[in-house]
């Protein structure tokens, strides 16, 4: 049972109608003239909506419940996984998933945001939303990775840092503050791929790296366009201009220097092929963990640094002495 | 053209929140709700003499508490924002910039330099809350890595004052890219060894929260001052129930091990003098 979103309407109707065709189990050569034209008119329609989504649009489809997350990818390219659970000083944070596995035969250590796919799962997972423990669970396992030089690779996906009294309580800000710190220093290579929502500070506090990558219809943003909406607009339906103006889509921030690659997503988003999805995905991580495994520790830190002094835009006099 | 800007209000959701300067010789505490004689908490610095509420206070104000009476010296007032995303709501970024650039006579919300504490030589950074309510964009960061590299360069401390309402959204992921590079300039001052104080007032949220203002090797804060990472309308929204009594205000922090210390306005000086004596 697939899941459509409300843009997605003239491709459910084309599915359905081949569905019907197929499941007569007729084969006249005229149904099946006719399921390969509706076919084809299916590919035809999915190549021209999914390349002309709005910022909105491509918001919803990162949001889709059935894109595939850490544990889709972790299956689909790695052996050997072996779970690692709490941070040692509260709890262990269902929303943020880690541990060691195994990538092309060199250990890695994984850590990403779960959402989790059904309603139970979702509610077990708190919706990708981690609570202070759940940052400080990945900030030991990233210590973990870098005792025994092992690269740390992220998968970014959270509506963003959980907003409650007991995630205040224990320091929610502290939690991803230390991360930010640390990842900035990390003596092991990282990096990031945002896979579907980077929802602000609680995207980023996994996802300092040397290399960050988003998926083509994964968004990246400093709020919510529901938050910004109802902030700068005063009006909560301006969804659609807010999502615009944040320009908060993986070619807008390739525009602006944000991130280093966009990993292109089959007709119809991440969902619709799982397993081509991942192997886009596990290439384009293979290139740049190869191309960061021959730098040097001090080369690798220096690069680091200078990537994150540069963020950013402004003007200066020309300095006159 | 310039004249009837200077006239236009200025951001009202900037400015709605913090007590406008009312011009009469009596206000009314933010707080407590007395009525307070004007000339009465201008004496005792901004602080309300009934319940000890501390009133925001502008960069000089603050700069004046801090450091030895003409030892300030400004660094890169010069740093200017862009608008790299052409970024327009009900207003464009750049008509709001320009507005608050009249109002503050600041090019954008954060004021560095040097000074001395009782003779110590030592870095400030001050947010302006009155500019787009101390907000973090391409700016703020900049400056705040600029005073840390001549901070590190001269081996001098870094005090770093905090108001704001977090990360600036007209900048987008470039203002979020903000908390990443302001955090790894901490780190480097932990690597020199080099102290950074942390100094929170009323109010420090969001992203400025979640990277420099927790981040200090000591972390002090004005009483009463609200801080936290999300806004408190945002978490009632979520659980949908009242937050407690206090919730995010310093001493609630403190209970919870988040910072050092609460410090009376009048007491700063004098405790970041001796703090900065052991370290």
């Amino acid at each position: 049972m697939k899941d459509y979103l409300e843009f997605e309407k003239p491709l459910r109707e084309l599915e359905e109608r081949i569905e019907k065709l197929a499941g007569s189990g007729s084969v006249k050569p005229a149904v099946e003239e006719e399921i390969r034209k509706l076919k084809a008119r299916l590919a035809q329609t999915e190549v021209e909506l999914y390349s002309t989504l709005t910022p909105w649009q491509r918001t919803q489809l990162a949001r889709h419940p059935q894109r595939p997350g850490v544990l889709d990818y972790l299956n689909a390219f790695c052996r050997d996984f072996v779970e690692l659970h709490g941070d040692r000083t509260f709890g262990d944070d269902q929303a943020v998933l880690g541990g060691f596995a195994r990538f092309n035969n060199q250990s890695i250590m994984i850590i990403g945001h779960m959402k989790g796919k059904t309603l139970k799962e979702r509610m077990q997972r708190n919706f990708g939303m981690p609570n202070p423990e759940g940052y400080r669970k990945a900030l030991r396992l990233m210590r973990l990775a870098e005792k025994f030089n092992r690269p740390v690779v992220t998968f970014i996906d959270t509506p963003g840092a959980y907003p409650g009294v007991g995630a205040e309580e224990r320091g929610q800000a502290e939690a991803i503050a230390r991360n930010l710190l640390v990842m900035s220093r990390l003596a092991v290579p990282i990096v990031s791929i945002v896979t579907g929502e980077g929802g602000s500070g609680g995207a980023l506090a996994l996802g300092v790296a040397d290399r960050v990558l988003m998926l083509e219809h994964s968004v990246y943003s400093v709020i919510s366009p529901e938050g910004c909406a109802a902030i700068l607009w005063s009006d909560p339906a301006k969804v659609q201009d807010a999502a615009r103006a944040l320009k908060m889509t993986a070619g807008d921030l390739r525009g602006l220097g944000v991130i280093d690659d966009v990993i292109p997503e089959p007709a119809g988003g991440a969902h619709r092929d799982v397993r081509m999805t991942a192997e886009r995905v596990a290439k384009s991580l293979a290139g740049h963990l190869s191309q960061l495994g021959e730098l040097s520790l001090q080369d690798l830190l220096a690069q680091r640094d200078r990537k994150y002094r540069s963020m950013g835009v402004f003007s200066e006099p020309p300095a006159s002495a | 053209m310039a004249w009837f800007k200077k006239n236009e209000s200025a951001d009202s959701e900037d400015s709605r929140k913090r007590p406008k300067a009312a011009e009469g010789l009596w206000l009314k505490c933010n707080h407590c709700r007395e009525i307070i004689y004007r000339k009465e908490v201008d004496r005792n610095n901004k602080v309300c003499p009934k319940c000890d509420y501390h009133f925001p206070i502008s960069v000089q104000e603050r700069v004046a508490l801090l450091v030895d009476l003409g030892s300030f010296k400004e660094w890169e007032a010069d740093l200017a924002p862009q608008d790299p995303l052409e970024f327009s709501d009900s207003r464009s970024y750049r008509e709001r910039l320009t507005s608050q650039q009249d109002k503050t006579g600041r090019k954008d919300a954060m004021v560095i330099g040097e000074g001395a504490i009782n003779g110590r030589r030592i870095a400030l950074s001050v947010f302006d809350f009155g500019f787009m309510g101390g907000s973090m964009g391409s700016v703020v960061g900049e400056k705040i890595c600029r005073a840390v590299d001549r901070s590190l360069a001269a081996r001098i401390p870094l005090v770093l004052v905090t108001t704001s309402g977090g990360a600036r959204m007209q900048e987008g992921i470039l203002s979020l890219m903000q908390m990443a590079k302001t955090s790894a300039a901490v780190a480097r001052m932990g690597e020199a060894k080099v102290p950074f104080i942390a100094l929170l007032a009323d109010p420090t949220f969001g992203g400025v929260t979640a990277s420099v203002a927790m981040l200090g090797d000591v972390i002090i804060s004005e009483p009463k001052a609200l801080i936290g990472f999300a806004g408190p309308r945002v978490i009632e929204q979520t659980i949908k129930q009242q937050l407690p009594e206090g919730f995010q205000r310093a001493e609630f922090l403190l209970e919870h091990g988040m910072i050092d210390a609460i410090v009376e306005r009048k007491h700063l000086k004098e405790t970041l003098s001796t703090l900065l004596s052991h370290m």
